[in-house]
């Protein structure tokens, strides 16, 4: 096909720069707040780029991703705190303070969990589908407050942060690489699955499913595949999440977590590849410009979020790099 | 008499107190084309739901080569060769022509759970959607988007789909619904020779096409089969003349 350079791959290629660049150079000139900040950004914008898949891809609104980013939450804060009382989990395994170790069981719980929550809600569709997303982060959520061993409505301390082999985790610098790498990781397959064959029958299920059936393939398959996908990148971005807080909260469960990361994709421009990472920039700016200023900036990003759904669908990638076109 | 690609043996499907389906028994031979004729109303895409498997039938059998289409959805049967094609057209909007087609292709080969190899830069997708746009005429309009291509073409799209599929039988609805005279006269020709590579299952409104192409018509009229039979005979068919082919009643 066409390989010119598109706009929006410069667009790509400046965001993913310009997140490299700045806590680099807030490092050097000893700012750690700012290494911090991009490192926020870096890990909304995973959890966002999960949800795009269910979302933007196969036009899923899952309104309760929260489940996923808090169960990867508490994935490392559960096993943080056991590792830290020498505690073993159950049945004698041992806890591990070690990062991988954390995604792994964060990865495979969250796709454990997405796969009867998938084939429940899958049944349903548009507005049904959002409240029963809703309804099984809700429950986690109200199970995870109410259960004391592990905080409650307080959460989880995670004292030391997890440790990578051969990077010091204490310093925000290489923390902030870990996340960016991943998030490149994340992206990266995104990518990929959205050119696949995969792909090909996803965008098919999100702009005609009974064409994709007619065609012989069940959309019921292929979305519950893209759900389970996208719950385990959101999943991992809840255990990064928790480190970079040193706390797991039950917050991270909650339906504002979800809203929170929808709002990023639609900020962003949803299905697009950038379009999380756009919005997270954006949203975190936000947070930290007018939050200093007053307690409501909140009132402003809806009245931006207002703005983008009246007059620019497309979110900010729609704006620069214009509509999403298919071969 | 071989056995047919396609029998239906006494289908209903009622809807509230409407009967859209009243006991309805055809079939389908390979090499044939058998037209499903009858007047607004008369239950026919119902009918072609039902055979689809889009509607669930009230009771009554679907066999399709042999095998009884009860619990199986409409994946499941286009996998097994039934093919369709819709009364409006159904397409991925925002897919061009020829996407759509390799969409039909990668199904075909059951291959729709590969995660990372490019679909646009495979060649063994592109090159039989490419042979079935070219034959339905549509080659130099594969990088349309499907949204941007006017209604005769969309109709030329989904014939090549259902082409790429390469079925064991076509139910096409209202495949000329809404061509112009230039159109219907070619698609009439392109399905003359599509019937060898299977039967075709035909409801149509064009009279001209339905009389040149048939090789057995069956009339419905208020979800009942009130006659089958040759052009000819359905032609000077008293009843088929009263209730159907303009005649007063």
């Amino acid at each position: 096909m066409r390989q010119t350079v598109t706009r929006e791959a410069i667009t790509n290629a400046g965001l993913a720069l310009l997140l490299l660049v700045v806590p680099l150079a807030a490092s050097v000139m000893d700012e750690p707040f700012y290494v911090t900040l991009a490192t926020r950004i870096a890990v909304l914008a995973l959890a966002a780029v999960g949800l795009n898949i269910a979302l933007g891809l196969g036009g899923l609104v899952s309104f309760g991703h929260a489940a996923f980013f808090g169960l990867g939450g508490y994935a490392a804060g559960i096993l943080a705190t056991h590792a830290f009382n020498a505690e073993p989990l159950f049945l004698g395994i041992p806890a591990t303070t070690s990062m991988p170790a954390i995604w792994l069981v964060a990865v495979v719980v969250c796709g454990l969990v997405a796969l009867p929550i998938g084939a429940i809600s899958l049944r349903t569709s548009g507005v049904y589908f959002i409240m029963i997303t809703l309804a099984f982060a809700q429950m986690i959520y109200y199970f995870a407050i109410s259960w004391p061993a592990y905080g409650g409505q307080d959460g989880l301390s995670i004292y030391v942060r997890n440790t990578f082999p051969g990077v010091n985790t204490a310093q925000p610098l290489p923390f902030f690489l870990i996340c960016y790498a991943l998030l490149l990781l994340g992206l990266a397959l995104f990518w990929a699955l959205s050119g696949s064959r995969f792909g090909a029958a996803l965008h098919a299920a999100r702009q005609n499913a009974t064409r994709l059936a007619a065609v012989g393939i069940a959309p019921f398959n292929i979305r519950l595949t893209a759900f389970a996908i996208s719950a385990m990148i959101t999943g991992l971005a809840g255990a990064l999440f928790a480190d970079l807080n040193r706390f797991t909260s039950p917050s991270m469960l909650s339906w504002h977590m979800s809203g929170e990361l929808i709002v990023l994709i639609i900020l962003g421009g949803k299905g697009r590849l950038f379009g999380p990472v756009a919005g997270a920039m954006l949203y975190v700016l936000f947070e930290f410009a007018l939050g200093g200023i007053t307690e409501r900036w909140q009132l402003f990003l809806g009245l931006i979020l207002l703005g983008v759904v009246l007059f620019a669908r497309g979110g900010l990638m729609g704006l620069v790099a214009g509509k999403e076109r298919y071969g | 008499m071989a056995e047919p690609v396609l029998e239906i043996r006494d289908l209903r499907k009622s809807f509230g107190a409407l009967k859209a389906t009243d006991g309805v028994s055809l079939h389908l031979v390979s090499g044939e084309i058998h037209a499903l004729i009858g007047p607004n109303g008369a239950g026919k895409s119902t009918l072609i739901h039902q055979i689809s498997g889009s509607l669930t039938p009230d009771s009554g059998t679907i066999r399709f080569l042999g095998q009884d289409m009860a619990g199986l959805d409409m994946a499941a049967r286009a996998r097994l060769g039934l093919a369709r094609s819709f009364q409006t057209s159904s397409l991925a909007q925002e897919f061009s022509a020829l996407r759509n087609v390799m969409l039909a292709v990668q199904a075909k080969q059951g291959s729709s759970l590969r995660f990372f190899r490019p679909v646009m830069r495979d060649r063994s997708l592109e090159e039989p959607a490419m042979a079935m746009l070219e034959r339905a005429g549509l080659a130099d309009r594969a990088h349309v988007p499907a949204a941007e291509l006017p209604h005769g073409e969309r109709r030329q799209l989904e014939i090549a789909i259902a082409l790429a599929l390469g079925p064991k039988a076509f139910l096409l609805d209202e495949p000329m619904a809404g061509m112009g005279p230039e159109g219907s006269k070619n698609l009439t020709r392109f399905l003359d020779t599509l019937r060898r590579e299977a039967p075709i299952l035909l409801v149509e409104h064009d009279m001209d096409a339905v009389f040149a192409l048939a090789d057995r018509v069956s009339v419905l009229v208020y979800g009942r089969i009130i006659a089958t039979g040759k052009v000819d005979e359905i032609r000077n068919d008293p009843e088929v003349r009263r209730a159907y082919l303009g005649e007063p009643a």
